[in-house]
């Protein structure tokens, strides 16, 4: 033993070396200095410059040395030698794995909607649909429709950006914070520095949430809303504003389509669209002349309320359509107190609070700046006001329009990219009309003509084919949900598994655990990647996945593709994809190899170059069938998107000097590392607020290479492409719903934010399903990666369903009980206890604690197996039958996204004891199990 | 506290040899010569087993040296202490009853004296922690003489004295429980104060900070069942104090009185002892919702 | 040395603030992170992997709820560590020295050396904030990170505890509770400050701030002017209103 009397100013060498790199325990990307001594990691702290996290790092960050050295790790190739689920391997050389894939993948060439690519929450998107278009298949997405497609959509129709990882609040400044169903999000540590920062100043949080935990607990008022119902809490705050006429009314006239005239005729076919003129312009009355004149026109005031004939077309301003719908006595606060669950006084009074700070706190910045009209503003005025959302209020079947309504209501209150207020990060703002439309198959064995996912702006860019079936596996793009602009990753085994729209040869999955916390209905899932057809082969004949680690999804695979840990691989945190800006800086950074793996995997990413080259896709080898990238490190150096822009911004061009844009630059990850990982380039002041709309904004961001052309646009209240969905489904047009949607189309799509009930609201079994039951992400886990740490599980192995005091006192419960947790679709076993800080309707558990046993190199009996249990057996991806026998999918009718957080269930006591149910046999582990005792450091003694 | 036999084992023994140890330095029985030797044996065997014990209670037993140190400050360390000075004064005395057939009186009376020292330093350890209210108590050191000497007096076949003393054990012990029973609430430590949170309100433990145990709650975070705690008074009443008494002063002359009196009140003790931990609470255990 | 010191010439600690702590067990990975490599024997973990998974820790967060009257109940998320107390009864236990408090910076330390592990310490503390390795079988206790706070090896900015360093809340603060004028002892003074379980005499120099009142009536419940209940009054007023723009 060292000598443990410790000097009185101890000052021991910490590490032979530090290296900087980027986290990747989560998605929040924050930058870590990694602590080597003899060559092992010794200790991870936060980079103290990375822009992200500010030098703090959060428990996952912090025992990512468990997560590194996990016995969990994936170590060799691996091909399936027992049935499906057995947990039966034999360890492959990687030259054999590429034949294998190659295969089966090759001959799909020719017929490549049979290959379906889906990948779960990696950060190299841009490359793997880049992949998925070389290949040709048309079934590629990310996990973006089960994750939050309502938040991302809803904010990128309505503002050009959203919550989530497009925008912030200003933290430095705003005086009110308002934040909606939030329990972590993916900007973990900034959310928290933020709050920390508000909590310094003294500044004001109200949570809105059922629970009341976490950032909720920190809240000054808690509104412990009933699930489902925010978007009607939000239009009774809109509805008491407008009533009071305490709105931005310059701000709503400059920068948002408040005055934009829309066709009020119901018998036109063009009912719900904007008056253009020959341009196309979008037309308003012009305050000044009282005529007609395009939006954009330099000194065009708008008016608000002048109605307009056309020939004969009554027209109405936008902002006089919502005076009428929101005033109306169903938005009002006692209309809608009881539904929410919470008190007329206290939303009026809320209302009133937002109100005041917004319009008497205002705040102004000295800051000269010159917007897209060319008028030039001494001042920057902030509404110290700030919203943030996310799963809470997107997880639901209503969940895109109840973001449309938070996104209305910031910008009645003129809060959005002002100081004070909510602000976008590059390269956000980018409107609708900027982002790409969604791309079909062109013809087999070509690449696609375009990306897969992006945002249809009417019927005519779904992706339907001419007998009406879905061009995508998933079928996004469909009638069903037209908008799904994240593609529907909880459609795809069960779509393949019934061969509807059509069958598949080759599932391939990165990086999500299917068989388990991801899915809809677990235990289903689970039958069909084992299910055989007559033939007594697979339903779904081969799956090739890419885990790091033995979770739950490697067992249901034939053929794994071994990744390596964050520490071991290059990444590319992108400003073509998922970057690390911030509201004043562009941002990008690098994950590279700061150890080197021990055992034989490889970065996903190189495999799938090397597997590109073998399967001589095009981008991937040249006309000789060389390889063009090297692997992933030579990809982000060398590839480039469009000339001058490629994965990196940073130290472009040969001598480094290139900020966004310039030639590749073979120094360039060297540059990077001695940066600390990562690339911040900031804003010029006078262009940092406004952004839509500031002339020096959208100069700084075209120089920067964020897009090519200044590309201003006001925001959208009234969201013309809705219209015409609208339209196509009251009978006009080319492409129209099939009749059973049509209703569903009219309701759901409405042009201004709306409030329905969640679907599982509405069916019978309401009365017979009283309870609504969430889950919540425990801030030191990860999905399902935490249980194989050895530090994270011993704060959370297992997990109890909270039941409100009142349901708790009615049922007889006592403390250690166990119930009974039924739905429409299946019964779970699981331990109770008591909670009071909670809506008297919402149970609720952590989740994707509950784990497989022979998953995660953990003993078979361990508590995430006999007390751990996953919500997700009791929700299905199909609604229970309508009336006309037909199955919707749980899915919010607009975007897809997946309504997790609709489920009802009932509870009952159970006897005593555990295990939870349902209880599954261990597979085997292809990793052995973890060891007996641990003791990390004693190698640095 | 968790009930560890270690603890219970060293405190019960080294209570009952150094009680033996007492009556015998104070010349009762008055014994020499083999009969001296096979008495002070048992006397030795139970106090250095007592000791022994409690070093298997040690998580880093090769410093053990370590813990006479601190005998200014530290209850544990002084019992440590008198412990070995009473055995290394006993000692002479002993040599001088078995070899010598000698009686240095005074040595024995000082030893004796010491027996006490060591006991009531033992009884300290745990009457000096604030932290467990139960203990934290006049009445733990005088429940550890009194079952001691009581114990001791059985042991020394004293039987008369034995028999009084074992009911005056008895209800030092009724009294200790029914004091110990009020102490926590009187020690004023709630999960208001312990978390500071009391004047907002109600306050109660709503996740632990670990799911599964640790080393307080293996070491502290023992509780017993109300109906089991009271099963074991009665039997640590009967069997260490009343049924050893009465035989005692029914057979007052019977050696095999004491044979049968002796291990019924070895039951009892344990009994007793292994309330004394499980019964007693450490406020730390507020933190984990009581 | 078991002996208390008299007086000590700082008062180093925490400041805790219940008010801003989310609960996010950062800082207990940290610490742990930090300490199990750092000095001293690793703070070891038993069956890691197994069916009873548990391991030394010295920094901890409990979540309580509070019913309160009259409005919703409140969660408060609760870290506990060592709070170096003035008084502290795990140093006088100590039969070995093992324990001690500097008389330079307060600080409680644990000299593993002369540990015996019999865990008397641990039960003479009211806070729970010494658990004995199982592996070592010695005592471990925060240690204030004195290899960080005085570390000539890491820049300046960087000596502080673990956890403070790594707190994404902000809701940890490290300094000298013992000059009035620190920026801890300010904020204690500010927010009201508090001891734990006072009545244990311990003299914690941590101090924790309490949650700030929660789920008052808001603007004392005053709802908005009306500026017109129908559509066609609000257009009209709006219209008045942008005239005046
Ligand atoms: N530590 C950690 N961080 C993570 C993740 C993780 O697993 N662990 N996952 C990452 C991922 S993939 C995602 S998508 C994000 C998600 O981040 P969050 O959106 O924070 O995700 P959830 O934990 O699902 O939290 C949803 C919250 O909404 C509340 N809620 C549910 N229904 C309603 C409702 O109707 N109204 C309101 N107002 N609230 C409601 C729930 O109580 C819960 O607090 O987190 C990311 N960050
Ligand atoms: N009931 C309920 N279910 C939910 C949710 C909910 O709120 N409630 N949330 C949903 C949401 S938003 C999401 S995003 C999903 C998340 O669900 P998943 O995406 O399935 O999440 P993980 O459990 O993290 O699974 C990802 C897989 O990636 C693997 N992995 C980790 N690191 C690496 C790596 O470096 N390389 C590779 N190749 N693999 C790696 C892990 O081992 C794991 O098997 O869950 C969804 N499911
Ligand atoms: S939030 Fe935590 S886990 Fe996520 S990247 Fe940052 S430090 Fe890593
Ligand atoms: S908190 Fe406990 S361990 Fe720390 S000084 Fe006080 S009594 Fe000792
Ligand atoms: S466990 Fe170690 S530090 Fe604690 S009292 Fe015993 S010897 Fe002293
Ligand atoms: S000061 Fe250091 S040892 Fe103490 S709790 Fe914080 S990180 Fe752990
Ligand atoms: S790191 Fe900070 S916010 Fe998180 S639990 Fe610890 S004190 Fe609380
Ligand atoms: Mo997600």
């Amino acid at each position: 033993m060292p000598d443990t009397k410790l000097p009185a100013r101890p000052s021991p060498e910490v590490s032979d070396e530090v290296r900087h790199t980027t986290c990747y325990m989560c998605a929040c990307r924050c930058g870590i200095n990694v602590h080597l001594k003899n060559g092992r990691v010794k200790y991870i702290e936060g980079n103290r410059d990375h822009p992200v996290n500010r030098g703090v790092l959060c428990a996952k960050g912090s025992a990512g040395i468990m997560q590194h050295y996990s016995p969990a790790r994936l170590r060799k190739p691996l091909k399936r030698t027992g049935p499906r689920g057995s947990g039966e391997f034999q360890e492959i050389s990687w030259d054999e794995a590429y034949d294998l894939a190659a295969e089966w993948l090759e001959p799909l060439r020719k017929d490549p909607e049979k290959l379906a690519f889906f990948t779960g929450r990696d950060q190299s998107q841009s490359f793997t649909s880049w992949w998925a278009q070389a290949f040709g298949t048309p079934n590629y997405a990310a996990h973006g429709g089960f994750c939050s497609v309502n938040m991302a959509a809803a904010g990128i129709y309505t503002m050009g950006g959203a919550f989530w990882e497009f925008g912030q609040p200003d933290w430095d400044r705003t005086k009110l914070f308002m934040i909606f169903g939030v329990a972590e999000d993916h900007d973990s540590n900034p959310i928290k520095m933020g709050l920390g920062k508000l909590k310094a100043r003294g500044a004001k949080v109200i949570g809105v949430n059922p629970i009341r935990t976490g950032y909720n607990a920190i809240a000054d008022e808690w509104v412990g809303i009933t699930p489902g119902t925010d978007g009607l809490f939000i239009l009774a705050l809109v509805h008491e504003l407008m009533r009071a006429g305490q709105v931005d009314l310059d701000y709503l006239c400059r920068y948002t389509n408040a005055g934009f005239l829309v066709n009020c005729d119901e018998g036109s076919e063009d009912y719900g669209l904007f008056l253009r003129d020959e341009d196309d312009k979008p037309q308003v009355i012009d305050r000044a002349t009282g005529a007609p004149a395009a939006y954009d026109a330099k000194g065009v005031k708008p008016s608000l309320t002048a109605d307009h004939d056309a020939d004969g077309t009554p027209y109405r301003p936008v902002f006089a359509l919502m005076a009428e719908l929101y005033l109306e006595d169903r938005w009002s606060p006692d209309a809608v107190a009881e539904r929410c669950g919470i008190p007329a006084e206290r939303i009026r009074a809320i209302a009133a609070e937002l109100a005041r700070v917004a319009f008497e706190e205002e705040i102004t910045l000295d800051i000269p700046w010159t917007d897209w009209k060319g008028e030039r503003h001494e001042q920057m005025i902030g509404r110290p006001v700030s919203f943030h959302a996310m799963r809470g209020i997107s997880a639901h079947s209503n969940g895109f329009q109840t973001c449309r309504a938070l996104h209305l209501l910031q910008i009645l209150l003129g809060s959005v990219e002002v100081p004070g207020g909510f602000r976008f990060k590059p390269p956000y703002p980018k409107p609708p009309e900027a982002h790409p439309r969604p791309h079909g198959m062109a013809k087999p064995g070509l690449p696609m003509p375009g990306p897969h996912l992006g945002y249809p702006l009417g019927p005519e860019h779904l992706l339907i084919k001419p007998d009406g079936s879905a061009k995508r596996i998933d079928k996004a793009y469909t009638w069903e949900n037209p908008l799904s602009a994240h593609g529907m990753m909880h459609m795809v085994i069960s779509n393949a598994h019934a061969g509807d729209p059509y069958k598949i040869d080759t599932l391939f999955l990165y990086m999500a655990n299917m068989a388990w916390n991801s899915s809809m209905n677990t235990s289903r899932v689970i039958d069909m990647l084992t299910d055989k057809g007559e033939d007594g082969d697979y339903v779904i004949p081969h799956i090739i996945y890419s885990d790091a680690y033995s979770s739950e999804m490697v067992a249901y695979a034939d053929l794994i593709l071994p990744d390596t840990t964050y520490l071991e691989r290059h990444d590319c945190i992108s400003l073509l994809d998922r970057p690390i800006c911030e509201a004043d800086a562009a941002a990008d950074a690098i994950r590279w190899p700061v150890v080197e793996p021990d055992r034989d995997v490889k970065g996903f990413q190189t495999a799938l170059i090397e597997l590109g080259v073998k399967l001589r896709l095009p981008g991937f080898v040249d006309e000789d069938g060389q390889a063009i990238y090297r692997d992933y490190a030579d990809y982000m150096v060398n590839h480039e998107r469009r000339p001058g822009v490629g994965p990196l911004a940073g130290w472009r061009d040969p001598d480094g000097s290139g900020q966004g844009r310039g030639k590749p630059n073979p120094e360039q990850l060297d540059r990077y590392i001695e940066n600390g990982g990562f690339w911040v380039h900031h804003i010029p002041e006078d262009a940092q607020f406004y952004k839509p709309w500031n002339a020096g904004y959208q100069d700084w961001a075209v120089k920067t290479g964020l897009f090519d052309a200044p590309q201003p646009y006001v925001f959208n209240l009234w969201l013309e492409p809705l219209a015409k969905f609208q339209r196509a489904a009251r009978g006009h047009g080319a492409s129209q719903p099939p009749e059973h949607l049509r209703e569903r189309v009219l309701r759901t799509m409405t042009p201004l934010p709306t409030w329905y009930a969640p679907f599982e609201d509405e069916g019978e079994g309401v009365d017979e399903y009283p309870l609504h039951a969430l889950t919540q992400r425990p801030m030191h886990m990860y999905h399902s990666w935490g249980s194989q740490n050895a530090w994270l599980r011993q704060i959370t192995n297992a997990n109890k369903l909270y039941v409100p005091g009142e349901v708790w006192e009615r049922e007889g419960f006592s403390e250690g009980d166990w119930a009974w947790l039924s739905s429409p679709h299946g019964r779970i076993r699981v331990p109770v206890a008591r909670m009071d800080a909670l809506n008297p309707h919402t149970v609720w558990t952590w989740n994707a604690i509950g784990k497989k046993p022979g998953a995660w190199a953990l003993s078979d009996n361990a508590p995430e197996m006999r007390e751990g249990f996953l919500l997700n057996h009791l929700i299905n991806e199909l609604l229970p039958p309508k009336g006309d026998g037909r199955r919707w999918s749980n899915s919010d009718p607009v975007t897809g996204q997946a309504a997790w957080f609709d489920l009802r269930v009932k509870i009952e006591r159970a006897p005593e004891g555990g295990p939870a149910e349902p209880h599954f046999e261990p597979a085997k582990s292809p990793v052995g199990k973890g060891p007996e005792r641990l003791a990390y450091g004693e190698k640095f003694k | 506290m968790h009930p560890a036999p270690s603890v219970i084992v060293f405190t019960a023994l080294s209570g009952l040899g150094f009680g033996l140890l007492a009556w015998l330095g104070l010349g009762l029985p008055a014994v020499y010569g083999w009969a001296a030797f096979w008495w002070y044996f048992v006397g030795y065997a139970l106090a250095v087993g007592g000791l022994m014990a409690s070093v298997l209670h040690l998580g880093n037993p090769k410093n053990g040296l370590k813990a006479f140190s601190q005998w200014r400050t530290s209850w544990l360390s002084r019992e440590g202490v008198a412990a070995v000075v009473t055995l290394l004064i006993i000692a002479p005395f002993a040599i001088g009853r078995i070899f010598l057939d000698t009686d240095w009186g005074w040595l024995g009376a000082i030893g004796s004296l010491l027996c006490l020292v060591t006991v009531f330093c033992t009884s300290m350890i745990y009457a000096q922690l604030r932290t467990v209210p139960r203990w934290n108590n006049a009445l733990t050191p005088v429940l550890f003489l009194a079952w001691s000497v009581a114990g001791g007096a059985l042991l020394a076949g004293q039987a008369v004295a034995a028999g009084l003393l074992l009911l005056l054990a008895g209800g030092v012990q009724v009294a200790y429980w029914l004091r110990g029973d009020q102490r926590f609430a009187e020690a004023g430590s709630t999960i208001g104060t312990a978390t500071g949170l009391g004047a907002l309100g109600r306050v109660r433990l709503f996740e632990p900070p670990h799911q599964g145990t640790n080393y307080l709650l293996k070491e502290m975070g023992f509780s017993v069942a109300r109906k089991h705690a009271v099963k074991l008074r009665v039997i640590a009443l009967a069997a260490g104090s009343l049924m050893p008494a009465v035989i005692c002063i029914l057979m007052p002359a019977g050696y095999v009185a004491i044979l049968i009196a002796f291990p019924i009140h070895l039951v009892g003790i344990f009994a007793a002892r292994w309330l004394f931990f499980a019964e007693a609470d450490h406020v730390m255990k507020l933190y984990y919702g009581g | 040395m078991t002996a208390l010191p008299q007086s000590t010439d700082r008062k180093l600690g925490l400041v805790i603030d219940l008010d801003t702590c989310v609960g996010c067990h950062a800082c207990v990975i940290n610490c742990k992170e930090w300490n199990t490599s750092g000095t001293g024997a690793p703070l070891s973990d038993q069956e890691p992997y197994g069916d009873t998974p548990m391991g030394t820790f010295l920094n901890r967060i409990h979540t309580f709820e509070v019913e309160v009257e009259a409005s919703p109940a409140q969660m408060v998320h609760f870290p506990k560590s060592c709070l170096h107390c003035d008084d502290a009864p795990c140093v006088t236990v100590c039969p070995t020295g093992a324990s001690y408090k500097r008389s330079e910076d307060g600080i409680v330390l644990v000299n593993e050396d002369d540990c015996i592990g019999c865990g008397l310490c641990a039960w003479a503390c009211p806070y729970g904030a010494r658990e004995l390795d199982q592996e070592a079988g010695v005592m471990k206790k925060c240690t204030l990170c004195v290899d960080r706070i005085y570390n000539e090896n890491l820049p300046e900015e960087d000596r502080v505890p673990a956890c403070v360093r790594t707190c994404p809340a902000g809701a940890r603060h490290f300094g000298d509770l013992g000059d009035p004028s620190s920026a801890v002892s300010q904020l204690v003074a500010e927010r009201g400050g508090m001891d734990l379980m006072p009545e244990q005499g311990t003299k914690p120099v941590n101090k924790y701030l309490p949650p700030r009142l929660r789920d008052r009536s808001m603007s004392g419940g005053k709802s908005l002017e009306s500026k017109g209940d129908s559509p066609k009054g609000l257009l009209s007023w709006i219209d008045r209103a942008l005239e005046a723009l």
